[in-house]
């Protein structure tokens, strides 16, 4: 059986690859599906956890999680495309509409 | 049953007329103003006359409860009215006065602006001043205590775009406040240990101690802080320096406020305490020697000024001073004697003084006056009056008066022949100064520019408006107040301070009357003499005392004729060889330059450099200021965290987060 450490060490790197790019990254895209990294980086270590212990508690949270991931995908990339009509690009640095 | 006085209406009437002037004065008419202010100084003269009338079928002492005011715990002060020999005396003098001024005040000031003000200003004067009169406890006087301040600061400083008359009224105000305070810790001393203000209680309280165990401390204290109140108040050593810079108010507010009733306040309050200060011997004792050190010290220097209100000013002082003298030889009756024919004759010189002033368009240096007595006869026959009232020749008021202070000073238990000898001295200035003064200004030729007109009157901050310029007598709104008066300075003595002492009597003797007195004296307190203390009569006679003092004012006059009419040259002369003596006087010894030297100096200038410089800009600017400059460093360096870039902030939660994990992991490590 895989031990749990290698289950948490690759969660921990999905999770800093996430943080990494949401940080380094300009394109709204690439910092959306940035943040999805990090999320599921974060269930990754829930259903080890939940496999290790036997209890099902950390898959219900995944569950939500994901319900949740699947809702702000859906919002996300409405906001997404509307963005872009507005500004013409996917840059965050130039959308700055409510910077004075 | 005890009729009702409404003894309230009393000091409430002025109050209504400077009310309605104070408030619509500007929109009345000159004549609408004069008919408020006299009507309700005039209706408060009635209602005392009324008062008088009744006066003898009352019951006495008669106190009027008007409202609660302050109940805290056992400690009460209400507004409550007290009327008894003293207050009514005061109360005839103060009413009385304060109408003819009052109605003299209407010539005098016609021409000037502000006349509303004026007048408004007046009443307030009258309503604080019968205030303090009637009050039945010592919260209620001192009200109308600091509100004479207030309305004698106020009419000081009435020419106030004068920086002179507005500085006056400043220090007025400033060396009162300085009385005052000692006044207020009398009064706490008062509650802290016969928890009471009211007259009736206190003096209860303080009847059955001796001298022998008042005197270990606190009815010294009291009496002593008393003092110091009421030299602020009338003008005594060492808080005397405001009353000849108070001669910057208009004349007739000298008349009133600054020589017949303001200033004797002080007085009063000592003969109303007098159940403490017999207790207090020592402090009994203060009284007299500086009431007989101001009397003396305020004659030397009135001697040397050449102002003609600045004489009556120091005259004022000294006279004071001999009413004080006779409080601190327990003649009680005799200050009050002096006090009711002073209010009459200085009242009167003032009043004529600021006659003269107005015939010679507000010239006030006699030098510049002289021989003006066929010009302003009505003016120069009240003036005589007075003059010779004051200088205490027989049979005017002031006669009476003084000698009974003067023998009293030497006969009391209480008194010293230094007392008299110093008091037949100054009673020796007096006259010197006086007839001075009448000299001067009456005879000998007249030394004034003669189409100087009306001027001057600019100079006393007055417009000028008449149009004439010769010398002229003052209009009859004015003379007729001098003739009252003149009437009164002549004849206001004749009750004979025999008579006036039986009619206070029962103010005066009435605790010690239980105190020493057989139960037989008990009946009938009208009845009965008061067994003061009789003379020894191995001394010199009544008539002897009478004489020298007589002599004395009879050598001023002689010295004052010699000096000012005969040899007019003699007085350089005799000022040439008395040299550096003559210069300290005529500069009042210096001693409003030794105040600001010792206090006026030390205090301005510790307030600038250490509380100003010191504490203010030092301390507690400084604390706030570099507080601020260190709050604004830190923020600088700070605010870049909080640059807007939403990244760098999400950089700021991951590192935030990195450091915690790894902060975790350390731990876990240990």
């Amino acid at each position: 059986m895989v031990p749990l450490s290698y289950y948490l060490v690759l969660s921990g790197i999905l999770f800093t690859c996430g943080v990494t790019g949401f940080l380094i990254k300009r394109n709204i895209i690439t910092i959306f599906m940035s943040i999805e990294l990090m999320l599921n980086g974060v269930n990754l270590s829930f259903v080890a956890f939940a496999a290790q212990w036997h209890t099902l508690s950390g898959q219900v949270f995944v569950f939500f999680v994901m319900v949740v991931a699947a809702a702000e995908a859906a919002v996300g990339l409405a906001i997404i495309i509307a963005v872009y009509r507005t500004c013409d690009t996917l840059n965050v640095d130039q959308i700055n509409l409510l910077k004075l | 049953m005890t009729p009702n006085l409404h003894l309230w209406l009393i000091p409430l009437l002025p109050l209504i007329g400077a009310a309605i002037n104070g408030l619509l004065g500007r929109r009345l008419s000159r004549q609408a103003v004069t008919g408020i202010a006299l009507a309700f100084c005039g209706a408060a003269f009635a209602m005392a006359l009324g008062v008088a009338i009744q006066f003898s079928a009352l019951p006495l002492p008669y106190t009027e409860a008007l409202a609660h005011w302050i109940r805290a715990g056992t400690f009460q002060a209400d507004f409550a009215f007290y009327l008894d020999q003293l207050s009514l005396v005061m109360l005839l003098v103060v009413t009385g006065v304060g109408f003819l001024i009052h109605i003299y005040a209407v010539g005098y000031m016609w021409e000037e602006g502000g006349f509303y003000r004026f007048f408004s200003y007046l009443n307030l004067f009258m309503f604080f001043m019968l205030t303090l009169i009637l009050a039945s406890n010592y919260l209620l006087m001192f009200i109308g205590w600091e509100g004479v301040g207030l309305a004698s600061y106020l009419l000081i400083g009435f020419w106030f775009t004068k920086d002179s008359a507005a500085s006056a009224g400043k220090k007025a105000f400033v060396v009162n406040r300085i009385g005052d305070f000692g006044f207020l810790i009398a009064l706490f001393l008062l509650i802290k240990h016969f928890g009471s203000l009211d007259f009736d209680q206190v003096f209860r309280l303080v009847q059955p101690l001796s001298p022998e165990i008042a005197s270990a401390g606190l009815l010294t204290t009291v009496g002593l802080l008393l003092l110091v109140g009421a030299c602020g108040k009338s003008a005594q050593i060492p808080l005397y320096v405001w009353l000849p810079d108070a001669m910057e108010g208009p004349t007739p507010v000298s008349a009133l406020i600054h020589a017949a009733t303001m200033v004797t306040a002080g007085v009063y309050m000592v003969a109303r305490s007098h159940v403490i200060f017999e207790r207090a011997p020592i402090a009994l004792t203060a009284v007299a020697i500086i009431g007989t050190l101001t009397a003396l010290f305020a004659a030397t220097i009135g001697v040397c000024q050449t102002d003609i209100k600045k004489v009556l000013a120091y005259s004022t002082i000294s006279q004071l001073g001999y009413m004080f003298m006779a409080c601190g030889v327990a003649a009680f009756s005799a200050a009050i004697f002096h006090l009711m024919t002073h209010a009459f004759f200085k009242g009167l010189l003032f009043l004529a003084a600021g006659s003269v002033i107005h015939a010679v368009g507000g010239e006030q240096d006699m030098r510049r006056m002289g021989g003006l007595r066929h010009r302003i006869p009505w003016t120069f026959w009240t003036m005589t009056a007075a003059t010779f009232a004051i200088a205490g020749f027989p049979p005017f008021a002031g006669f009476f008066s003084k000698d009974a202070i003067l023998f009293k000073a030497f006969t009391s238990p209480h008194g010293s022949w230094v007392y008299w000898a110093i008091g037949v001295f100054t009673a020796f200035l007096t006259s010197f100064y006086m007839f001075r003064l009448w000299f001067l200004t009456f005879f000998g030729e007249y030394r004034g520019a003669e189409s100087a007109g009306h001027d001057g009157h600019l100079l006393s901050g007055a417009p000028v408006s008449h149009g004439h310029g010769a010398i002229h007598e003052s209009p009859k709104v004015m003379l007729v107040p001098l003739v009252i008066l003149a009437v009164l300075s002549v004849c206001g003595g004749w009750v004979g301070s025999e008579r006036f002492d039986r009619f206070l009597a029962p103010v005066f003797h009435r605790l010690e009357f239980k105190l020493v007195a057989a139960p037989a004296f008990l009946d009938g307190p009208h009845a009965v003499m008061p067994p003061t203390p009789e003379p020894n009569t191995e001394g010199p006679s009544e008539t002897a005392f009478t004489l020298i003092s007589v002599s004395a004012a009879a050598l001023g006059l002689l010295l004052a004729w010699l000096l000012y009419l005969r040899r007019p040259q003699l007085p350089q002369e005799i000022a040439h060889a008395l040299g550096g003596f003559y210069q300290a006087v005529l500069n009042k010894y210096y001693i409003d330059e030794l105040y600001a030297v010792l206090f006026v100096r030390p205090l301005v200038d510790g307030s600038t450099k250490i509380l100003w410089h010191g504490i203010d800009q030092g301390v507690i600017d400084a604390t706030v200021d570099h507080g601020a400059d260190a709050a604004r460093k830190v923020s600088d360096s700070v605010r870049h965290m909080q640059s807007g870039n939403l990244r760098s902030y999400a950089g700021w939660v991951a590192l935030g987060a990195g450091a915690v994990i790894g902060y975790m992991i350390w731990i876990g490590a240990r």
